[in-house]
């Protein structure tokens, strides 16, 4: 492998990010999948000092049920047009989404607008009927991972931990995973662009770990909409995931870092229920492999208590990756909720280690 | 005769006219922005269908190219037309490269580096530019520049022609070989929607080579069609599956990837039994194909000539005045045009030489 | 174990590393014709079981090249050695030889 070979692509597929005063818009499943993702997004912009705001009369972007067949492109198009007029109304012009599916609708509308302009006006004008708002289309727009891309530096330099295992000295081998609608649709609009994404691998390596490359990255994360919404196509998406932990299984992956909502909630559940249909399981010594958000793990390196990024929630355990990275947590508290009541605890799974 | 004929490129096409006319007595000037005339004939080991040497064919072009004045090492960066008349500005490093000069006065007008600069004057000019291989990294899914054991067919002929063994970066000799055809051609993705036409039968070629350095190995090549288009060319399709036993898969590859010990893990669909498939293989040979020559987009805007979609130089007609442009006393040979193979470069360029000589020795210039 | 209500699917992708060429060398060894296929499929389209069965002549010998043995036995077995697969052939494979080389092999492999 000749990683100089990567950095020729890369420098091919820069974007502009903006600095600060981002109008954020959430994704509306991420916070059942994966709680405090979001919270800690908003909680480390504040932190490296910048300006986020959120209006909370967003609503979904649709993207889910535009991708899904079951919501028509023109009413998708409405509903964003109706999030940047919350935007324009606000006094904002970044655009923020935290959702990969979300971004790849907005860029698509964008994409549309500009080749199409009497689609614009149409849907300016569903919106004013509809509404009587109007909108400034975003300046810049940008992901949640290219931001926390762009901050990568302030992050570690903030931080206390890094993808370093603390006892060997050795750098935590990390798989990464980019959505499909962060890139695929717009190579030019992703950091790094489609084939190569950038976006995870640059924060991997700012924060000290080693990515590894295998055979089946561009593999579907088991997600694709239609594959898992109907339970009749379940089969497929748990061997998409599947082929991809078989595939990355002799590298010894010990993180998957994602960007999307939909993979990190596949590579991490379905991990489970493979150990549950067959009794495989893919990290070192019946572990599972631990799978994050690009949040929670700049949380853990900016030593957020583990519990508050959520981590728990997670079917895999993380305390593997918790322990090599040196970070402190308390088994008794890993299942108390902010005011200390016991949540409840799961059952055990029957292969893979539990914590 | 005391007209002057300047041949841009000193490839097969080039030298070959260059040589034809310097022999009907004409006083020709041959340019080449490199620093050794051969162009990507010179690269070559040996040639399809016969594997006949590439140097003898050049060695052969050579020796009727006595009478030619060649000037390597230079780039041309005006042309002037006058009449009938043009004048070819050319800047170079005249030290360089063992380039041999004419003593010409420097102009006074040519800017920017006025001390470099050489005026030619020509009583037509062909333009022999030919083409410049795909730049196989940018099609990022195969890999090219990033995994070691992906190589093109080009750096493959190097070590042909070097005579060092072939080996993977690891440097084992090959158990598994692929070779890929169309990279870079037919693929709209790429903006190349042409066929490059000779890749199919360097594919064989090459296959069949390392066939016999590796007799035990495997060699499977992906291809979409295969295009035997000239005589002999099927007969040497048949042979790689008779004699050597080569595998032909027809899918175009998707993508590849490094396996941890630096195989390459490809991935196409076996379109013949409707299956997508993957391999291990320990080396593979991407066959990059034809992309229109760099310098030729300047020299075209110079001339005001035009250029197909594909990119390539448009003749004044592709049936009847193939070696003709719109501008008289302009004349196109070989690859400018689009991709051809090195004997059909010969044949064009001998064309093109004696169109030359008929529009010089004609009373009605522009007559083709 | 837990039933989730759906199950693993089967990878549908053929990994060549992973092929069984035993057949192949077999037949090969026996009628290296096999070799000389292009794909053009004459053989399958004037093939007489191919008509009213999922024969197709054309995709038997290019699974066996690849090591993928899996559906030779069912395959043959519909076969009815009329030999118009061969007459067509314009590469000159011997397809009646090597449908018999195939048994061949069938009865040494299993």
């Amino acid at each position: 492998m000749k990683p100089e070979g990567k950095r020729l692509v890369w420098n091919e597929y820069q974007k502009e990010i903006a600095n600060d005063n981002y109008f954020y818009v959430r994704s509306c499943v991420r916070q059942n999948f994966f709680p405090a993702a979001e919270k800690t997004f908003l909680r480390y912009m504040k932190e490296m000092g910048r300006n986020v705001f959120e209006n909370p009369s967003h609503t979904t972007c649709s993207g889910i049920g535009y991708h899904s067949d079951i919501v028509p492109f023109e009413t998708a198009m409405t509903m964003v047009a109706r999030q940047f007029a919350l935007m324009s109304e606000a006094g904002y012009e970044n655009f923020v989404t935290s959702c990969i599916t979300s971004f790849g609708l907005y860029s698509e509308v964008l994409e549309t607008w500009e080749h199409f302009p009497a689609v614009e006006e149409k849907i300016r004008g569903h919106l004013r009927n509809a509404t009587g708002r109007e909108f400034v289309k975003p300046k810049n727009l940008a992901h949640a991972s290219d931001v926390t891309f762009k901050l990568r530096k302030d992050i570690s330099k903030a931080g206390k931990y890094r993808l370093i295992n603390h006892i060997t000295g050795n750098p935590i081998r990390v798989v990464e995973h980019i959505g499909c609608h962060y890139s695929k649709m717009f190579p030019s609009k992703g950091v790094g662009g489609a084939e190569y994404p950038y976006v995870l691998i640059g924060m991997i390596e700012e924060w000290g770990g080693e990515v590894i490359d295998y055979p089946e990255r561009r593999h579907c994360c088991g997600f694709g909409f239609r594959q898992y919404l109907v339970k009749a196509n379940r089969g497929y998406s748990v061997s998409s995931s599947k082929k991809k932990f078989d595939s990355m299984k002799p590298y010894k992956p010990e993180l998957i870092l994602t960007n999307c909502p939909g993979c990190p909630m596949f590579l991490d559940r379905w991990q489970y229920a493979i150990s549950e249909m067959e009794g495989t399981t893919y990290g070192e010594n019946g572990q599972g492999i631990p799978v994050m958000t690009y949040e929670e793990l700049a949380g853990l390196i900016l030593g957020y208590d583990p519990w508050d990024l959520g981590l728990q929630v997670h079917q895999v355990p993380v305390e593997p990756l918790l322990e090599k990275m040196g970070i402190p947590y308390d088994p008794a508290k890993k299942f108390l909720d902010i005011n200390g009541n016991s949540m409840g605890k799961p059952k055990p799974p029957s292969s893979m280690k539990f914590y | 005769m005391e007209h002057s004929v300047i041949v841009i490129g000193g490839g097969v096409s080039g030298m070959t006219a260059a040589g034809m006319l310097a022999q009907q007595g004409f006083n020709v000037t041959l340019l080449e922005k490199e620093a050794e005339t051969g162009g990507h004939a010179a690269r070559w080991d040996r040639l399809f269908p016969d594997r006949k040497k590439a140097s003898e064919v050049l060695d052969f072009i050579r020796k009727g190219m006595s009478r030619v004045k060649v000037i390597t090492g230079i780039t041309v960066v005006n042309i002037t037309r006058n009449d009938k008349e043009f004048t070819v500005v050319t800047r170079g490093q005249v030290a360089d490269g063992g380039s041999q000069m004419a003593d010409i006065p420097h102009p006074a007008s040519c800017i920017p580096h006025p001390a470099s600069c050489i005026p030619h004057p020509a009583s037509c000019i062909l333009l022999a530019t030919g083409y410049e291989l795909f730049e196989a990294r940018k099609k990022e899914e195969y890999g090219y520049g990033i995994y070691n054991n992906v190589i093109t067919s080009a750096e493959l002929e190097d070590k042909f022609r070097s005579g060092s063994p072939i080996l993977t970066s690891e440097g084992k000799p090959p158990a598994r070989i692929g070779i890929v055809h169309c990279v870079g051609s037919r693929d709209e993705k790429v903006g190349n929607l042409y066929c490059s036409k000779v890749c199919c039968v360097t594919g064989v070629k090459q296959a069949i080579e390392l066939k016999e350095m590796y007799p035990a190995s495997e060699v499977f090549n992906f291809y979409m069609d295969l295009r035997m288009f000239d005589r002999h060319f099927e007969e040497l399709y048949y042979e790689a599956q008779q004699k050597w036993g080569v595998s032909f898969i027809r899918g175009r590859l998707s993508e590849c990837a490094e396996n941890p010990d630096g195989s390459i893990i490809v991935k196409t669909e076996d379109t013949l039994t409707g299956k997508p498939l993957k391999m291990t293989v320990d080396l593979l040979v991407l066959l990059t194909g034809f992309v229109p020559g760099r310098g030729m987009a300047s020299i075209s805007a110079m001339l005001g000539l035009t250029t197909g979609a594909d990119g390539f130089t448009n003749s004044a007609d592709s049936h009847t005045l193939n070696n003709s442009t719109e501008i008289p006393g302009i004349f196109l040979a070989g690859a400018v045009k689009g991709p051809v193979s090195i004997s059909e470069s010969i044949a064009d360029a001998r064309a093109a030489a004696i169109q030359i000589e008929v529009y010089l020795n004609s009373d009605k210039p522009g007559n083709d | 174990m837990i039933d989730f209500g759906y199950t693993l699917t089967r990878d549908r992708q053929f990994d060549y590393d992973r092929g069984d060429l035993r057949y192949y060398r077999l037949v090969r060894s026996l009628e290296p014709s096999i070799d000389l296929c292009i794909g053009c499929g004459s053989c399958s389209a004037t093939c007489s079981a191919a008509q009213f069965t999922n024969l197709n002549i054309r995709k038997l010998h290019t699974v066996i090249r690849r090591g993928d043995t899996t559906s030779i036995k069912a395959g043959l077995r519909k076969c009815m050695f009329c030999g118009k697969c061969q007459l067509v052939c314009p590469r000159g494979v011997n397809l009646r030889n090597l449908i018999l080389a195939l048994n061949r092999a069938i009865e040494q492999l299993g």
